[in-house]
């Protein structure tokens, strides 16, 4: 038997240390391109309108924007198994609903949210379960669970419940004052709180290496003995979570419930995930990166509001185009790499 | 000597495992040892792919036992199989390519600090396991989709050592590898043979099998055939054990009528030239003419290369070397359309998944090529449909005579008479049957050859893919021989036999 000590190294074909860099660099190119972009488009407004250059106006895109945050955190998961949920959107209305009425019941404020926490996490769970034993397309079930979540709205009341708790208000108007006048709302130190326990879940722990494995390759996971099957119900289990806190912070914002609300707000989260660099075959993508990208929708926005002339419905037509552009651009950085 | 440990590391005895109508398995027994490479030989369907997935826990078993050293054991996932120590490296590397080696080496397993993953203890641990297999060239931190499939597979190699595998199966580890990357391979498989692991080998190509193996178990249709130390086993004894006819029937065997016909004498052009033609990870070198009105059979073990030449002589997989040459011209074959507006005909060997559309009439079926080339903007009238059908119907005794059956529910050997008629409305010049008389009936058989007898006569070129070296014999002027994914023999058809043929199949390296 030839010693192994006579092992000549095998030729590793294209892969010289340099070039690695460079293909490992390729993976957080989108979500560079998204920070170049925030960055760029912060400069051209300071250009255009002197007052938009203040720390308030980059904070005020976070307080205006918690519950997108952490929508897509929980989107980032979701969409990094390879899988979508399009149910977010009409959970964070009904958990804006249910708070609202059991509110005005007169129920305690901590039990509506552990209530409502246990809704959202609850029938994203019953979805996985449904997702994974019943092989179905996530986007199909999610879509069941959107129009279910939507309906049991209605149900609830057609109309607009106005929230008068003394919790929900005084967090509706608590500043926490940070230096040089600036100040955040207790919302947006929640949404980082989420963000932050987000990254350490996804880069240090299994779980959130199986997810990053399974959408790279569902297969190859399974047959490395990985906890496929639990990791992807936990995954929507954790996306039914994050939206019934953001309806939480979503009513801390609105300070009521409607069935109408948050209409439309599944496509936001989707597009700032992919916006923010990753890839919705799954597999790359990070979670700071989603909220880069929620930011960016929120610039956008700002934009349309300092112009004062357009229709909001232009921010509409921003995102859109540059939803596209992103794809595009992933695209081209998936081939170079390939 | 390595087999005279008393307990084998696996141990199945009796398995059977059924798909819906089929017995994959059927009363399989197979052991193996510590310390030694065995190959698991058989056909393509013999159930090789079968038995290691019962091992590995991804098929769950219907009945039989498992025992892994000595203790009883029942897989119902993959993750059960890996914690009894039994690792698989499957044939397209599974793992993950959007993640980088040291990841794909301790996925799953990685060391935790506090319930955080300790990145510089895996990148510690990675450096060690490839240094232990002398792999210390890869980068741990480097992408695995950076890396050729020969060092993934290194990687996925890596992955079992530090599991601390007892047993390793290799799936058909080497049919994407070149020569010299097949080599570093055998090192390292040598090397975890000499540290006492026990490693499952799976591979089409006989002579990797007699290099690196020390026991084979053969398995046909579902069945064990028996295990045989490989250096008691000659190639022609495997080959005729895999293909379950033993060597004096073989040699009883009536000979092909010797043929007759005039047709690649010097200054005649053949139809098609293929010149050096081969695609990364399917054949490599092929060199072969036909000539108008010749036949020319594909003789070759199953998974030797026989329908691959076929899909790249007809297009549907893109050559990635050689030339092709018709009627004496250069060509590309890009896709089936250009092989059909070449007039290239393909049968292929799969007729429900890539052939007939169970769905649809006989009629449908039979017009498809001739509409799918004229273009479907222009329909052919149902009048000339109707002329046509009943032409072929007749012609190739097609039954049900009904043009307006479904094709599923005719028998095998009519619907591939259907499937013929299908091209031959088209009026190729080159036809290539890829086992035209698989699971057809006897008279059917003799029809389908007959006809291709009578198609050649005519001025047909026909390329003749089939299992059955006889049949190949009866019908092919010329036999060219397939082994291990490249053309190695052309032998004129007259007066060869089936033993002929398997000498050259089962001849030593080239």
């Amino acid at each position: 038997m030839s010693p192994l000590s006579t092992l000549t190294p095998l030729t590793v074909k294209k892969s010289s240390p340099a070039r690695n860099r460079l293909r490992g660099g390729a993976r957080y190119a989108p979500t560079l391109a998204t920070v170049g972009l925030f960055i760029a488009m912060f400069a051209v407004g300071a250009g255009m309108y002197p007052s938009f250059l203040s720390g308030q106006v980059f904070l005020n895109l976070f307080i205006d924007n918690t519950f997108l945050i952490v929508l897509a955190v929980g989107m980032t998961f979701v969409i990094l198994t390879g899988g979508i949920d399009l149910s977010v959107g009409a959970v964070v209305a009904l958990s804006m609903m249910v708070s609202a009425t059991l509110l005005q019941q007169g129920w305690n404020p901590g039990a509506v949210i552990v209530l409502v926490l246990l809704i959202g996490g609850g029938l994203g769970l019953l979805m996985g379960l449904v997702i994974q034993y019943f092989d179905i397309q996530p986007f199909i079930v999610t879509l069941a669970g959107m129009f279910l979540a939507r309906g049991l709205c209605y149900v609830i009341s057609l109309d607009s419940i106005p929230v008068t708790e003394g919790f929900f208000t005084g967090m509706a108007q608590a500043q926490i004052p940070l230096p040089g006048d600036l100040f955040v709302s207790p919302g947006v130190l929640l949404a980082l709180g989420i963000v932050t326990v987000a990254f350490f879940v996804l880069h240090h722990t299994r779980f959130g290496r199986t997810v990053y494995a399974i959408g790279g390759n569902e297969h190859s996971a399974m047959l490395m003995g990985l906890p496929v099957k639990a990791t992807k119900i936990l995954v929507y289990a954790l996306s039914g979570l994050c939206s019934a806190i953001a309806g939480i912070l979503f009513s801390f914002y609105s300070l009521s419930g409607y069935s109408l609300a948050a209409q439309g707000m599944e496509l936001d989260a989707i597009a700032a995930v992919v916006i923010g660099g990753t890839l919705l075959t799954g597999g790359t993508g990070y979670v700071l990166g989603s909220v880069v990208g929620v930011l960016v929708l929120g610039i956008v926005q700002t934009f349309i509001a300092y112009d004062g002339t357009l229709s909001s419905w232009w921010t509409k037509i921003v995102i859109g185009g540059l939803l596209l552009v992103f794809i595009l651009l992933q695209r081209l950085f998936a081939r170079k790499a390939g | 000597m390595r087999m005279n440990e008393i307990v084998p590391v696996v141990e199945m005895t009796d398995i059977a495992i059924g798909f819906p109508g089929v017995k994959a398995l059927d009363g399989v027994d197979f052991r193996l040892f510590q310390g030694e490479v065995h190959a698991l030989m058989g056909e393509n369907g013999a159930g090789k792919s079968t038995l290691i997935k019962a091992l590995t826990g991804v098929y769950a078993i219907d009945s039989g036992t498992i025992t892994v050293l000595g203790e009883p054991k029942r897989f119902s996932t993959p993750g059960e199989s890996q914690a009894a120590g039994i690792s698989t490296v499957y044939q397209e590397v599974n793992l993950c390519p959007n993640l980088t080696v040291e990841e794909n080496v301790l996925l799953g397993r990685e060391p935790r600090r506090r319930g955080s993953i300790d990145w510089k203890g895996v990148r510690t641990r990675t450096r060690e396991v490839l240094a232990e297999l002398q792999l210390d060239h890869i980068d741990p931190g480097s992408l695995l989709s950076t890396h050729s499939i020969a060092v993934q597979q290194l990687i996925a190699i890596a992955r079992s050592v530090e599991i601390n595998a007892k047993v390793l199966i290799l799936d058909e580890p080497t049919s994407s590898l070149d020569a010299d990357e097949v080599r570093q391979l055998f090192r390292v498989i040598r090397d975890l043979r000499n540290r006492r692991v026990a490693i499952l080998f799976v591979s089409h190509f006989l002579e990797q099998v007699y290099e690196i193996s020390d026991r084979m178990t053969v398995l046909r249709n579902g069945k064990l055939v028996g295990e045989y130390l490989t250096r008691d086993l000659s190639r022609m004894s495997l080959i005729s054990k895999m293909i379950g006819k033993d060597m004096e029937a073989l040699a009883e065997l009536d000979q092909a009528p010797a043929r007759t016909r005039a047709s690649n004498g010097a200054g005649v052009t053949p139809f098609i030239e293929a010149k050096g033609l081969g695609r990364k990870g399917s054949v490599s070198n092929v060199d072969l003419s036909i000539y108008p009105g010749e036949v020319v059979g594909l003789a070759g073990l199953l998974g030797a290369g026989r329908t691959e030449i076929a899909r790249l002589f007809f297009g549907a997989d893109k050559a990635d070397e050689g030339s092709i040459k018709i009627k004496g011209a250069g060509q590309r074959i890009r896709s089936p359309r250009t092989a059909i507006d070449k007039h290239i005909g393909f049968c292929s060997e799969d007729r429900k998944e890539e052939g007939l559309i169970g769905e649809l009439t006989v009629r449908d079926n039979l017009v498809l090529v001739m509409q799918a080339s004229k273009g479907w903007a222009r329909r052919i009238p149902r009048r000339v449909q109707d002329e046509l059908v009943a032409e072929y119907i007749e012609a190739l005794d097609i039954r049900p005579a009904n043009p307006d059956a479904l094709i599923k529910n005719l028998s095998g050997g009519n619907q591939q008479k259907v499937l013929l008629a299908r091209w031959l409305v088209t009026h190729p010049e080159l036809l290539i049957l890829d086992e035209p008389t698989r699971g057809i009936d006897i008279g059917a058989k003799t029809q389908i050859q007959k006809l291709v007898n009578k198609l050649a006569a005519d001025g047909m070129s026909i390329l003749f893919i089939s299992s059955e070296l006889e049949e190949v014999l009866r019908v092919s002027d010329r036999v060219a021989v397939i082994k291990d994914r490249a053309l190695v023999a052309e032998i004129n058809n007259d007066d060869v036999s089936v033993e002929d043929v398997m000498t050259v199949i089962a001849g030593g390296a080239q």
